[in-house]
């Protein structure tokens, strides 16, 4: 009984620390959560008289892949993408990070190209509007065009069904 | 010549450590931002792309006439209040800025407590035989 106190204390830091241990500290929140998506205005790649803009999209979910040729994991991911895109009938969009245009048509003619169209984001502005900290980042995007669920890192069919799919659904 | 030469030296040194008052915030703001990619430097410390990003965004910023707090905020609307390096004080950081005081006043009471304690320990002194044991001891030397 005289131990009661202090062996509380004690299974009180180890849930404490246990929980710390669960999270990832290198996955952040983002800021952008339920804000309205960043202006993107940049040309597209392959077509560069016409340019992504987030207006143009309103009612519509959509999801918004951040990629460049020289991120590893996007070479993986692009396959990927693209089969699950045409399998449950999301749109994505490209914002392509940091990139030589060569490089990046090049990469999407080798590993195929899930998405509608992709921006070029050459200097990295937009993406620091996006809060991007790391390639690749899927932002998902509702009809209103706010910004409601982020997943950084690459998106992996386990991912894609637990993660972005529900939340495409529940806006749809 | 020698004079003169020694005044351009002089006059060189002072302008490279005045410096361009806009870099000096410059490198005062990258001091109190974290980079989010190598989470425990700051920007200023960073070589990572990200952080030379952010160091461009400052300069060019300043450059337009924004004030400090609103390049930090600009930051902050981005990537959270994580991104600065010091944690503001907010109902969500209460916990982290009070837990060392808190932690300091739980020591503080529990030492008192013990302290109290132990002086109530020592209390009982000697008993009257004792005492004058004591006292012929003193007068005496021991046996």
């Amino acid at each position: 009984m005289r131990f009661a106190i202090p062996f509380a204390l004690f299974l009180a830091l180890v849930l404490m620390l246990g929980l710390g241990l669960q999270r990832d500290p290198q996955v952040l929140p983002s800021a952008l959560i339920d804000q309205p998506a960043p202006v993107i205005d940049r040309p597209l790649l392959q077509a560069p008289q016409e340019q992504l803009r987030v207006e143009t999209l309103r009612g519509r979910v959509w999801l918004l892949n951040v990629w460049a040729s020289w991120c590893g994991p996007c070479r993986e991911e692009l396959p990927l993408l693209a089969t699950l895109a045409a399998r449950d009938g999301v749109a994505i969009y490209g914002l392509n990070y940091k990139d030589s245009e060569a490089a990046a048509v090049a990469l999407l003619q080798r590993h195929g190209n899930p998405y509608v169209a992709s921006a070029v984001d050459a200097d990295g502005s937009v993406g620091m509007n996006y809060g991007v900290y790391g390639v690749p980042e899927t932002f998902v995007i509702d009809g209103q065009g706010r910004v409601r669920y982020r997943y950084p890192g690459a998106v992996t069919a386990d991912i894609w069904r637990d993660r972005l799919l529900p939340v495409v659904r529940s806006l749809q | 010549m020698k004079a003169w030469f020694a005044l351009a030296c002089c006059a060189l040194a002072l302008s490279v450590q005045a410096g361009d008052p806009l870099e000096a915030r410059e490198a005062r703001l990258a001091a109190h931002l974290r980079c989010v990619v190598c989470q425990n430097q700051t920007v200023a410390e960073s070589n990572a792309p990200l952080a030379a990003d952010m160091r461009r965004q400052i300069r060019e910023q300043l450059a337009q006439g924004r004030s400090d707090e609103a390049v930090l905020d600009f930051f902050e609307q981005r990537y959270g209040a994580f991104v600065r390096y010091d944690a503001p004080l907010r109902p969500t950081t209460w916990l982290l800025w009070s837990a060392p005081f808190a932690l300091l006043a739980i020591g503080l009471a529990v030492l008192l407590r013990l302290v109290a304690r132990r002086g109530r320990a020592a209390a009982p002194s000697l008993t009257t035989e004792q005492r004058a044991q004591a006292a012929a001891w003193l007068r005496e030397g021991p046996p």
